[in-house]
């Protein structure tokens, strides 16, 4: 196996996502096949090319420094399941 | 068994640009929750962050001031967690390519000998939201207003071996970022926030021992008190063969002590990779050296040139080039005034304590430096007294009127006819035979008093210096 249950576990609790067992089980495999697939690439000899974080090679795109004005709060709020006084309401979490 | 503290700073610096890092949100502090926003800072599916340019110009100019060395190919990471006041579920950070690495700054021990402390590096960054927690129930409010104003992280080397250090070490990176106007380098406001990494080793191991984390301290003097109580209390740790333990401690200033953050320890896994929305950075060399032939007068420098070119005693010039604007009031009362030690005296005495009444900064003074040489050359002239230029500084501090002014409408010019000076002493003598006598019994302090009196009647505008002879020459 290229990623263990415990791993997967792992990366749910980071993402705050539950599953029950069934399901960590398909997941895992799942993912475990597409880790499989990915490998392949492990397979060229890549010694001497630059690692590339873009797919095109565009540089330095930059904004003036200057204040647009783009929401209300109103329009702000409205995709908040739950708003209070202009603010955004949340589960506690610590 | 005498131990040493291993201690390396993490200090967050909010800069003063006017719109957001990668959106054209402002920055402004104080607005109603939730009205500086937009799609970018809400984290809204499908926008395009774009990064501000005078971000990048100030990350280069606190680079260039700590003698990085500068990357010139640049890459933002998003780095993950899940929290309420993020709402994209990352933060948008630098990780394998940051701005600037391997830098310095020095500073002044406790016995004057200076030490280098080293920069690991230095990158940019985003802010978060903030969370109001409710008192009675589980739930957090949200403001996303702070969210995506600039920050600079700079990382220190753990080269700082005391909690004084740490201290110095803070003050001198926060003159740092308000000579280069870069932030307002507040830590009470959060301008400035600062984590310390320590740990404790015996005196001349090599090894570094298990370091905690301190979070949670808002001004220089809780830094220095946060990391003194870690200190006693990884010693006594140490001491009593305990382990001390790996983790992230909250200082509490009410308490006076640091305590285990609450909640679960997480081991950090934040799943860096390159953000594909922000496209690389890239700076040309004639680029930096724009911003280094740009770059104004550094304290450090600034504090060798004061020495070499008007001869102040250490104590004066630390004092007066505390800010750019003090220093620039000096020199230009100096330039009018030419003689820097009375200059640097009136400055540090005279007006400091009138700025320090109303909590004023140089700049928001009222004062002139032509307003001080005019004062001071009036003295020198012998045309006001020391004591009268007091009341006439306050009087300029208050209206900012000239000196000039207030001597010629209120009639305060300094009384040096003989005459009138001649038959004020005869009064004041024959007003006093007690204190001349005791003069001439040998008591000559007595002198001061009887000077006294004679400005008391002339309303502090004779000349003191003139009197003192006349009184001698009359009763000696």
């Amino acid at each position: 196996m290229k990623i263990t249950k415990e791993e997967v576990s792992h990366i749910a609790s980071l993402s705050r996502l539950s599953f029950e067992p069934e399901e960590l089980d398909v997941i895992s495999l799942q993912l475990n096949d597409i880790l499989i697939y990915i490998e392949k690439l492990n397979g060229l000899d890549t010694s001497g090319v630059e690692p590339v974080t873009h797919a095109h090679d565009l540089v330095n795109a930059f904004r003036d420094d200057e204040v647009k004005e783009w929401l209300s709060n109103d329009e702000a709020m409205d995709n908040a399941p739950q708003s209070d006084n202009g603010q955004f309401k949340v589960p506690r979490i610590i | 068994m005498e131990f040493e503290a291993v201690i390396g700073l993490e200090v967050h610096c909010q800069l003063k640009t006017k719109s957001k890092i990668f959106c054209s949100c402002s920055t402004d502090f104080g607005a109603p929750p939730n009205t500086h926003v937009c799609p970018i800072c809400l984290g809204m599916p499908g926008v395009l962050p774009v990064l501000n340019k005078k971000v990048l110009e100030y990350a280069l100019k606190l680079s260039l001031a700590t003698n990085c060395s500068i990357n010139n190919r640049n890459i933002f990471a998003r780095k993950h967690y899940f929290y309420p006041d993020l709402p994209k579920g990352y933060q948008i950070s630098q990780f394998d390519l940051p701005i600037a690495e391997h830098g310095w700054i020095e500073i002044e021990k406790q016995d004057g000998t200076k030490k280098r402390i080293g920069i690991t590096r230095i990158h940019m960054e985003e802010d978060a939201g903030k969370l109001i927690h409710d008192d009675k129930r589980p739930l957090s409010y949200v403001d996303l207003n702070r969210t995506g104003t600039p920050l600079l992280e700079i990382v220190s080397e753990p080269e700082i071996s005391a909690p004084e250090e740490a201290g110095e070490y803070l003050k001198v990176l926060r003159e740092l970022v308000r000579y280069l106007e870069i932030s307002d380098g507040n830590m009470e406001e959060g301008s400035l926030r600062c984590d310390a990494n320590i740990s404790i080793r015996k005196r001349g191991d090599t090894e570094l021992g298990t370091k905690t984390e301190l979070k949670n301290m808002n001004s220089f003097r809780h830094v220095q008190k946060a990391l003194e109580y870690e200190i006693r209390r990884q010693t006594a740790l140490m001491l009593d063969g305990q382990k001390i333990v790996q983790e992230t401690r909250l200082w509490d200033e009410a308490k006076g002590i640091t305590l285990p953050m609450r909640g679960k320890e997480e081991a950090h896994d934040y799943r860096y990779f390159p953000d594909p929305d922000l496209i690389p950075v890239e700076i040309s060399a004639e680029w930096i050296d724009d911003i280094k032939n740009g770059l104004i007068e550094l304290p450090a420098q600034k504090r060798e040139r004061f020495k070499a070119q008007y001869g102040l005693p250490y104590e004066d010039i630390r004092s007066l080039t505390a800010s750019r604007a003090l220093a620039d009031f000096f020199e230009e009362c100096v330039k009018k005034f030419n003689n820097p030690k009375k200059v640097a005296n009136w400055i540090m005495v005279e007006l400091m304590k009138l700025l320090k009444q109303d909590a004023l900064d140089i700049a928001q003074c009222k004062i002139q430096p032509q307003h001080l040489a005019e004062l001071l050359l009036l003295i020198d002239e012998g045309k006001i007294s020391g004591k009268i230029a007091k009341d006439i500084l306050e009087k300029t501090y208050a209206t900012g009127r000239p000196p000039t002014d207030i001597v010629n409408e209120e009639g305060l010019l300094q009384v040096s006819d003989d005459d009138t000076l001649y038959s004020v002493c005869k009064e004041v003598a024959t007003e006093n035979p007690k204190e001349v006598d005791k003069f001439r019994a040998g008591k000559k302090k007595v002198i001061g008093f009887l000077v006294g009196q004679v400005m008391k009647k002339t309303k502090g505008k004779a000349n003191p210096k003139r009197v003192n002879e006349i009184l001698i020459e009359l009763i000696g």
